[in-house]
Parts: structure tokens; C-alpha cells; sequence
């Protein structure tokens, strides 16, 4: 079997539903999230999910704008909102 | 209702054999709650010197089904979870699990129909949950599957799909994209917009279309849809392959 294409490597939002309901402490698939490049709005649980690089990455559907990185660390993870209407995780505490 | 998301100890209590590279699981959940067809649970596998796996997998049984879940594996050559899933446990071994997890790619009886399920190889263990569901729950929204495999050997659930078939109005079509058997009746070739009218025509433009499958198919069957009609937001789409995060 030959290597995956990146093509086939995308997944989508729902595929990382286990680390978001961690980080954000309810289910964010349904929340919608519209692009702070081209606008497009999708829930997140459509968006496109590149989850095979040393962090997870949540890209628009329309443009592949990057909406939403996380990053885990030893000590935390790392989480950068771009897309708007995404809320900010809570603190932790 | 806001609940947490809690990693249990689930126990395997049943594994069935689809096809030769797909395993049927059953888990029994001490904390099993009802799922909506479409969810998903995350499977952690932890070796003993602490390196831990983490993969999602749709639940293929339907909600009625109280105590227990069933999960399709369908083996990723050089995985980390799935040949360890389908070569090495046995019933009565047990991992962590957390679920169900999801609420884009869902469908019960109150989300209404008629309802388009189109699959990809392995992408139809969700739907199947939906079917399941829809068939336990006397659903009776019409309902299409439209199930594309490479041949009729790597059709999942083939018996129980064609059971389920004319059933209450539910109807099946396969198509087989790299080999068919001799007579075959079905469709021969990949997913296209000519078939995507043919199986969506009997349903109306209210239909409302699951998608789920590799990324190439669930683009091509989701920008199908379109073209043939359906409005953009009755289109769900997941897109199955390997996870790890």
C-alpha cells in the first residue's frame, strides 16, 4: 500500500470532537465558526481537520484558512482561535 | 444538559468477522449512555511503558441497544490501533473508551427525512447505525443507502443491509468500483452525479443526505448533490480515514 495523499489525510472537525469536548468541557461540533478570511460559515464539526502533523489544525471548508491549532504540550495544550465566533477555551483551573 | 466526558473501562464481549480486513466489536460500557447514530467514541490504547494511542471510531449499533456499543474496525495498513484491534484482542480483554462524542453527523427519528445515506467502504458504519436505529425505532421516513465498495467481498453488513432492504421503505444500491461478480445487477462503476439522480430523484428536494466515506468520495458526493439539487445545508459530510492525534 502506498503512502496516503495529503488529500486523504483530511478529516473533518468531527474527528477531533474527543480533544475539543477536553479542552472546551461541552461538545463543540455543532458550534458554528465563520472564516476571518473569506467569511464562509460551517459548524465545526464540518470544517476540514489536519490532525497528522505534531498538532491538530481546523481549516475553512471555502478558503483553508486556518481557524483553530492545538498544540499539546508536556506541561498544557495550546490553543489558537483565528476563525471568529469560536468561543476562547476557559481557563483552566 | 452538560455532561463530562469520562474515560471508562470497556469490556470486549463479542467480535465478529465482516470482511478480511474488517472486525465487528462489541464493548460492554459500565457507564453506557444512549448515542445518536452518527456519534463516535475515542478508543485509548496505553502500552506498558505509558505510550498511549488515541483513535475515534463511529458507533455501528443503534441506541436501542442498552449496555453495550458495537464498533467496525477496518484495518489502516501500518496503524498503531487498528491491527492491534483486529489481530491481537480477544473477548474478555478491556481498553479505555470515552463517548459518545458528536453532534454534527447525527440523524434520529426527530431529525425526520427523507433520508439519503451515501457510503464509502468503511464509511457506512455510521450510517449503519442510522439504519439500525431507523429499523428499531419504526422510523418511517423513507430512506436510501447508496454504498459504494471496490468489490462485493468488501461489502459490510451485506447480509443485514439486504434484509433491511424493502423493508419499510428503505432501499439499498451498491456500486462496486474495482470488481464485480459475474450477473451483477448493481452499479459497476465510481459514485457520479447520473447516479446520484437516480437515487436522490425518488426522494424529493427536502432530502436530507449523510455523506460519509474517504475524503475524494465524500467531496465528489457531497459537490454531487449539489449539482443534482440538494441544498448545501442538507449535505453532511465525515470523512473517514486515519486518525491520530
Amino acid at each position: 500500500m502506498s503512502e496516503p495523499t495529503v488529500e486523504e489525510l483530511v478529516l473533518d472537525g468531527n474527528a477531533v470532537a474527543g480533544t475539543l469536548f477536553e479542552i472546551y468541557g461541552d461538545d463543540m461540533t455543532t458550534v458554528l465558526a465563520e472564516c476571518a478570511s473569506c467569511g464562509q460559515v460551517d459548524q465545526i464539526g464540518g470544517l476540514l481537520a489536519f490532525v497528522h502533523a505534531p498538532g491538530v489544525v481546523l481549516r475553512c471548508t471555502a478558503c483553508a484558512s486556518v481557524m483553530l491549532r492545538i498544540v499539546h504540550t508536556p506541561k498544557r495544550t495550546l490553543v489558537d482561535v483565528q476563525g471568529k465566533r469560536i468561543p476562547s477555551p476557559p481557563k483552566r483551573t | 444538559m452538560k455532561r463530562t466526558l469520562e474515560w471508562q473501562i470497556a469490556t470486549v464481549t463479542a467480535i465478529k468477522p465482516e470482511t478480511t480486513e474488517v472486525k465487528t466489536l462489541t464493548l460492554r460500557l459500565p457507564d453506557w449512555m444512549a448515542h445518536r447514530p452518527g456519534q463516535h467514541y475515542d478508543i485509548r490504547l496505553t502500552a506498558e511503558d505509558g505510550y498511549a494511542a488515541q483513535r475515534s471510531y463511529s458507533v455501528a449499533s443503534e441506541p436501542e441497544r442498552t449496555g453495550e456499543i458495537d464498533v467496525t474496525v477496518e484495518r489502516i495498513p501500518d496503524g498503531e490501533v487498528s491491527p492491534f484491534l483486529l489481530d491481537t484482542v480477544v473477548v474478555g480483554d478491556r481498553f479505555e473508551v470515552r463517548g459518545p462524542i458528536g453532534g454534527y453527523f447525527v440523524w434520529d427519528g426527530s431529525v425526520g427525512g427523507p433520508l439519503l445515506l451515501v457510503a464509502g467502504g468503511s464509511g457506512v458504519v455510521p450510517l449503519m447505525a442510522m439504519l439500525r436505529h431507523r429499523a428499531a425505532a419504526r422510523v418511517n421516513a423513507p430512506a436510501r443507502l447508496l454504498y459504494s465498495a471496490r468489490t462485493y467481498e468488501q461489502i459490510i453488513y451485506g447480509p443485514e443491509l439486504d434484509m433491511l432492504a424493502g423493508q419499510d421503505g428503505l432501499k439499498v444500491s451498491y456500486t462496486l468500483t474495482r470488481a464485480h461478480p459475474p450477473g451483477w445487477k448493481g452499479y459497476a462503476r465510481r459514485i457520479d452525479d447520473a447516479m446520484l439522480k437516480e437515487v436522490s430523484a425518488p426522494l424529493g428536494r427536502d432530502v436530507l443526505a449523510y455523506v460519509c466515506g474517504p475524503t475524494a468520495l465524500v467531496e465528489v458526493a457531497a459537490d454531487g448533490l449539489e449539482r443534482v439539487g440538494l441544498a448545501a445545508d442538507r449535505i453532511r459530510t465525515e470523512r473517514f480515514g486515519p486518525s491520530g492525534t
